[in-house]
């Protein structure tokens, strides 16, 4: 086979660019433009790495978690192995709930809190607070509000929930709600609000920012752990292939749906950097702990492939 | 003049086995998929459909209600060689190579239920309603097919796929493992699909007696069978639906096997009799 000369590739693709056809445009196509066009106006944002419109985006979120809601934690255990228990348990414990009672108790001391789960379905994180609350701290009063926006979820959360001592008890209480809009919980009623691998899925990640903030009391505990950026290239490279890679063929043979978990990744990818989140809770009125220079305003779990965020809600005066 | 003649003899090969060796060379990252090539395709590189394979094989095994597992085992061993075979296999076919021009689809919305049940007795349409009312399934929508590179050849897996209650009515065998097993080993001596061989190695998970059946009898029927009959790949189901399914099964020249149903109906009424008679006897025997 012989390699044609340059002046014959040049040649061809001169021809080809000048030999530009008119454009033809049918009478419906015109229609069909015009309506595309003002489709594309409407808000959009991302699923994934798909576009889609924002009101579009709960509805297709909520299909992925009511699809693996049955599965989740094995789905956990095995696509983090088990890793995920060591963060859920570091973040739980740094937050140090629940109130210590000591000997000599002064008489203004606070003798409960009051903690807000949010996406917290099946209730991992709400077991942890609550079983460190009564065990560490020797608290049995503080309790634990579930919120979770798919009742799916929820569900699996009450099931599970039938294993512990909290059960039917009233620290535990579960409520269906939009983190974006929490209107069943008053302003300035929650000691500690926690949000664990739910916030990349919010519509609007701003909106919870500040109806956590208004929930809270002053002074007030905002804490979120999530995915985040990897620092190290190398561990970076290895994790990118693992999250596209491994993780939905796990999906594929243990959950029988790659679609929910190709979702999943993509989320984790599309999620702001540590410092463009950590800005976002200071924008919500949040007082970083640490403060953003020293890039003291999270912490990095495992070189950076979760990160917990914690803010203040600052008191008055 | 060497890489000439090694180029004429890749030409003279068949065309299933060319495009074999061009599919093997292709590899991308996971992090850099190539765009899908129809609706539902996610491309898979080598090692991950190993992986699926491999995964999907032993998972199915462990638990062969998961279906959309024994999809994949067969989408993802089916790809060097054996669905472009089968390919082939349709375009050698007059009526073959007018189902993959129209491309018909088989769901519940194409196959209307009540229309099938009103046809004639002993007709193919009824023998099928009649096959999934004896069973108690639906003709549902089977999962779209997901890890074949080749658009037409997708279309194959998924024709097949959607066919396979069709066999199912016209063999007469039944729902559950013995019955699948099979239709599976017919399937394999018909079609050449990897997958329907490997689901032989369910007869692992079978009974003794089951098991002796299947080697006895099933197996044989099957086997021979599928060698001489005519391809069931290329059978126009949505034309056969108001013929004769004997006239059909002679053309094909296929053969019922032994009603498995029945037998299984007679074996437990037998050891029921006999259970019965040894009680009566011991009973006998203490007085």
């Amino acid at each position: 086979m012989s390699f044609p000369t340059p002046w014959r590739t040049s040649a061809r693709l001169t021809r080809r660019l000048l030999a530009i056809k008119q454009p033809y445009r049918c009478l419906s196509c015109s229609l069909r433009l015009a309506r595309e066009e003002a489709r594309q106006d409407a808000k959009t944002t991302h699923f994934g790495f798909e576009s889609v419109p924002a009101a579009e985006k709960q509805s297709r979120v909520g299909a992925v978690f009511s699809s693996v809601a049955s599965s989740y934690d094995t789905m956990n255990d095995l696509m983090s192995l088990y890793t995920h228990r060591l963060w859920k348990d570091h973040f739980v414990r740094s937050l140090n709930p629940g109130i210590h009672t000591s000997l000599f108790p002064s008489p203004n001391q606070p003798t409960s809190q009051t903690i807000l789960d949010i996406a917290g379905g099946t209730g991992d994180i709400a077991f942890r607070l609550l079983s460190h609350a009564t065990t560490v701290n020797n608290d049995h009063s503080s309790r634990v509000i579930v919120s979770d926006i798919n009742p799916a979820m929820l569900a699996e959360g009450k099931k599970r929930s039938l294993q512990t001592e909290w059960a039917s008890s009233e620290r535990l209480s579960w409520v269906e709600a939009n983190a974006e809009d929490l209107h069943m919980i008053d302003s300035n009623s929650i000691d500690l609000y926690t949000v664990a691998f739910g916030i990349r899925n919010f519509t609007d990640k701003m909106a919870a920012l500040r109806e956590a903030y208004r929930v809270l009391k002053p002074g007030g505990v905002f804490a979120c752990l999530e995915f985040s950026k990897v620092h190290n290239p190398i561990l970076n490279g290895a994790y990118k292939r693992w999250s596209f890679g491994a993780i939905p063929l796990i999906g594929q043979l243990v959950a029988g749906d790659r679609e929910s978990y190709q979702y999943l990744v993509e989320s984790i990818e599309r999620f702001p950097s540590q410092r463009e989140f950590a800005g976002m809770v200071e924008e919500a009125g949040f007082l970083l702990p640490g403060g953003m220079e020293e890039e003291g305003g999270w912490e990095d779990l495992m070189g950076g492939i979760a990160a917990v965020h914690r803010g203040i809600k600052p008191t008055e005066g | 003049m060497a890489h000439t003649l090694a180029s004429t003899r890749l030409f003279n090969l068949p065309a299933s086995f060319r495009f074999t060796c061009v599919n093997l060379a292709r590899t991308f990252s996971v992090l850099n998929r190539p765009p899908p090539h129809y609706a539902g395709h996610v491309p898979l590189n080598v090692f991950e459909r190993g992986a699926v394979a491999a995964g999907s094989a032993i998972m199915s095994l462990l638990n062969p209600r998961r279906g959309d597992l024994i999809a994949a085992l067969g989408e993802t061993t089916a790809t060097p060689y054996f669905i472009y075979r089968l390919r082939d296999v349709m375009l050698s076919s007059p009526t073959g190579r007018r189902i993959l021009r129209d491309r018909p689809r088989i769901t519940s919305q194409t196959m209307s239920v009540t229309k099938l049940r009103a046809m004639a007795e002993n007709t193919v349409g009824r023998a099928y309603v009649d096959w999934l009312d004896r069973e108690g399934v639906s003709p549902d929508t089977r999962d779209s097919v997901k890890y074949i590179d080749d658009e037409e050849c997708a279309y194959v897996m998924q024709r097949y796929r959607e066919s396979h209650d069709f066999y199912h009515a016209l063999t007469g065998l039944p729902v559950f493992v013995e019955g699948e097993v099979a239709l599976k080993a017919f399937e394999f001596a018909n079609t050449l699909l990897p997958m329907t061989g490997l689901s032989i190695f369910a007869v692992t998970r079978m009974k003794p007696a089951e098991r002796s059946r299947f080697w006895r009898t099933y197996l044989p029927w099957a086997l021979s069978n599928g060698l001489k009959s005519k391809e069931v790949i290329n059978v126009y189901w949505e034309e056969q639906l108001e013929r004769d399914i004997d006239d059909l099964r002679a053309e094909l020249g296929l053969e019922r096997p032994p009603d498995l149903r029945e037998r299984r109906k007679a074996m437990k009424e037998q050891r029921k009799a006999a259970k019965e008679k040894r009680e009566k006897m011991g009973g006998l025997m203490a007085d």
